[in-house]
């Protein structure tokens, strides 16, 4: 939508960095009601469940609010023990925003079992989220969520949102501050993008590598490989890694320590 | 011609003007700090080297050489650092050169002080400078401003709060070299763990007097990647070509020189 | 969050860019204070075996100057609960009355007061969330000390932004940086709670006071320790940093070649 601007900037207002500013900024900056509170979350599915993983750091600027503050929730279950959801939720970026957020799908999911008698699907959810977003689109929730569970096949189900509800259900997705190291390595590993069956063919020939459900074991190696290796190189994620794995059993939730530096 | 040079600073400042950003230096987003025992001095750095959020070096070298005797621990703009150490310690060395005296470590804080006042923290190097001469022991910090500041112990760089509280609540008057050595390593594993800028290994630098100078790179390494749980080493053929053209063996020596290499030759090379 | 709470909540210059006031007109729709004036530094607090302690000095700023040196920043609630608030004193002083009201209505209920601190930490959050949504924030950032539902210790933190976290030892502004690093060293998160006695939790808050005292520009040698166990509240509000070393000083002289 941009692009129809062309590539001029229309800020006129961009400062000179080595010149003082013309007019003298006497005035008080005003209230900015977001801040980045860091950390990374990703999601990947297989044939019968759905993973959700995120860091446990909680950031500002360059300090360690805490190592431990989950980003990943179980939604619909009960308030303290989580026990009887089905959909999973993480969010990423502005904390309080997130939790607010969490806490109204969470109570949409409850009402709708209320006045229903019977759980929502994660197609219905999802589509609610989206709504519940949207409903905020000129004061947004600033956080990216993604939405886990198993559809009414049986089948792992992800759906991933940008802060004012745009969403799409898809296989993979890594969101937050470390999204740009990470997904790139799930385009390779998840859907085997760049990948090619040696031997297939000559130049366009050449057959690409067929995606496939991956079992889970892989999955939560990639998923603990893919948040070791972004703990290398972003300052903002480390500490510890939630996993939440949501399959026909129930739900299961895995701790695994990251580098605390 | 000496000194910066200024032909781009027009072109640049119309770009700028434009909307196109500056570049991103590379910031050692630091925690470096110095501290003074009987027999000399001791200073230590942390090892991360950050671009915005981006971990740019994991195990960089922020202690720099001036003369034998006499190193810098370098915070800020990384090329800075580097670049106004090199300057003095060259400008140090000519200067012990033609007095035929060992350089002092006010003579160097001096220097750099006076350079950085010139440029008006332009020059973004903030330095923790220490070392011993004739005189005695030295442990200064210079601010890119030009300021600097003498104390028995300093902290600098964005984790200097997280060195400082355990300056401030471990210190004790006339340490010895174990005890500021430690001291110093703790001060840095603080900034390590509680500061986002800092991070990796812990290297250290004692000047003792009598003493060789003894640069210990690594000294603790708190910070070790473990294994990756899977192995990516993708089969040969996996990337894909539009064409290819072989170079043979023979063809490539009428070039170069062709030299045997250990190892398997079909494995690709991963780090472990 | 950083060490000057008339920033805190601001758009940060090294992220967004220096602010361009040319948009901020004197006309337009309804605007609300939106800096604080008289203000507290930190608040810091740290779990032990059976309880919480929390600190907070004295001192009420107003810009650089010390202006108040006797005001108490920790709250007690209804001896289930301590707040320590730091920011904005007047804002403190309006959620004071907050809890007041909360607290006499609790009282004439059937069972009586029986918020614990896990409650009034959810309740302060919201009312936090709230006023930053309405663009009319409190300009605070507070730590709640006590115990939740099971009666295992609680310690949590609530900043202007309505945004919530917890850890074993937590600490607002200057603390932070200072105090933080410090906790963290005496007990590592890794390390049982059980291993950390009372005498303990209170020796390093005590430590923690006397850095900001020494590095803190707007600190105060007088402050308050509240002390939260199963047996009740234990609050006093006259404490002084004591035993402060000026050994350092002794061979600084000047800034560079001075000798004398």
């Amino acid at each position: 939508m941009m692009s129809f601007m062309g590539n001029q900037p229309h800020n006129e207002a961009v400062g000179y960095s080595f010149s003082q500013p013309t007019y003298v900024p006497n005035k008080e900056h005003s209230f900015y009601p977001y801040t980045d509170n860091g950390g990374s979350t990703l999601g990947i599915t297989g044939a019968d469940f759905a993973i959700l993983a995120g860091d446990t750091r909680s950031v500002a600027g360059y300090n360690i609010n805490s190592r431990y503050a989950p980003k990943v929730f179980k939604i619909g279950g009960d308030d303290d023990t989580g026990e009887g959801a089905h959909i999973l939720l993480s969010v990423v970026g502005f904390a309080a925003d997130g939790q607010a957020l969490k806490e109204r799908l969470d109570a949409v999911v409850k009402m709708y079992k209320y006045q229903h008698g019977k759980s929502m699907s994660v197609r219905a959810c999802a589509q609610r989220l989206s709504t519940i977003l949207y409903q905020k689109r000129f004061f947004p929730y600033y956080v990216h969520a993604i939405l886990a569970g198993l559809d009414e096949e049986g089948k792992g189900a992800l759906y991933s949102y940008d802060p004012v509800g745009s969403y799409e259900r898809e296989q993979c997705r890594a969101a937050g501050s470390a999204a740009s190291l990470i997904m790139p390595f799930l385009d390779n590993q998840v859907n085997f993008k760049n990948q090619y069956i040696p031997g297939s063919g000559d130049g366009h020939a050449l057959e690409p590598k067929k995606p496939e459900p991956l079992p889970r074991e892989t999955v939560e190696q990639l998923v603990r490989d893919a948040f070791t290796s972004a703990v290398e190189r972003h300052i903002e994620v480390g500490d510890g890694l939630q996993m939440i794995v949501i399959t026909q059993n129930g739900i299961e939730e895995i701790y695994t320590p990251l580098k605390k530096d | 011609m000496t000194g910066f040079d200024f032909s781009n600073y027009n072109r640049n400042a119309a770009l700028h003007a434009k909307g196109v950003p500056l570049p991103k230096a590379t910031s050692t987003g630091t925690t470096i700090v110095g501290c003074i025992f009987d027999n000399g001095v001791v200073i230590a750095a942390d090892t991360r080297a950050t671009s915005g959020p981006i971990v740019a070096d994991k195990n960089c070298e922020k202690l720099h050489y001036i003369s034998p005797k006499i190193w810098c621990a370098g915070a800020g703009t990384a090329a800075d650092t580097e670049f106004t150490t090199a300057l003095i310690s060259s400008n140090v060395e000519l200067h012990s050169l033609s007095t035929g005296r060992d350089p002092r470590v006010i003579t160097c804080m001096t220097m750099l002080k006076q350079h950085l006042f010139r440029y008006q923290g332009h020059i973004g190097a903030y330095l923790v400078v220490a070392g011993v001469d004739p005189t005695g022991t030295g442990l200064y910090t210079v601010h890119a401003h030009g300021s600097t500041d003498k104390l028995p112990y300093v902290t600098m760089g964005s984790g200097s709060l997280a060195a400082m509280s355990v300056f401030e609540s471990m210190w004790k008057a006339n340490l010895n070299r174990e005890g500021a050595v430690a001291l110093c390593a703790e001060a840095i594993k603080a900034g390590i763990f509680n500061d986002l800028g800092s991070g990796s290994n812990v290297d250290v630098c004692v000047i003792e007097n009598d003493k060789p100078t003894q640069l210990l790179r690594n000294y603790i390494k708190p910070n070790e990647r473990g294994e990756k749980e899977r192995n990516y080493r993708f089969p040969r053929g996996t990337t894909a070509y539009l064409n290819q053209k072989v170079i043979t063996k023979e063809d490539m020596r009428k070039y170069v020189t062709v030299e045997e290499v250990s190892g398997d030759p079909n494995l690709m090379e991963v780090d472990s | 969050m950083n060490h000057y709470p008339e920033i805190w909540g601001r758009p940060r210059d090294d992220i967004y860019g220096p602010y361009n006031s040319s948009y901020l007109q004197t006309t337009g729709p309804k605007t609300y204070t939106q800096s604080p004036a008289v203000t507290g530094t930190s608040v810091i607090a740290v779990k032990f075996n059976g309880g919480v302690a929390i600190v907070a000095d004295n001192l009420a700023s107003y810009g650089s100057l010390a202006r108040f040196t006797d005001v108490k920043r920790l709250r007690v609630f209804s001896d289930s609960a301590v707040i320590g608030f730091s920011g904005d004193v007047s804002d403190m002083q309006y959620i004071h009355r907050l809890l007041g009201s909360i607290d006499i209505r609790e009282n004439y209920s059937t069972h009586g007061n029986m918020l614990n601190a896990k409650n009034l930490h959810t309740y302060l959050s919201k009312v936090l969330y709230k006023r930053r949504s309405e663009f009319n924030p409190l300009w605070n950032h507070l730590l709640v000390a006590g115990f939740d539902e099971d009666k295992n210790p609680f310690l949590s933190s609530a900043d202007l932004l309505g945004t919530t976290y917890s850890a074993p030892h937590l600490a607002t502004g200057f603390g932070a940086h200072l105090a933080i690093p410090i906790l963290r060293r005496l007990f590592p998160e890794e390390k049982p709670l059980e291993e950390i006695t009372k005498e303990h939790a209170e020796a390093a808050l005590r430590e923690c006071l006397k850095v900001l005292w020494y590095r803190d520009a707007r600190s105060l040698d007088k402050y308050s320790m509240a002390v939260i166990t199963a047996e009740g509240i234990e609050l006093k509000e006259d404490q002084v940093i004591g035993a402060q070393s000026w050994a350092f000083a002794e061979s600084i002289k000047g800034y560079g070649a001075q000798i004398n």
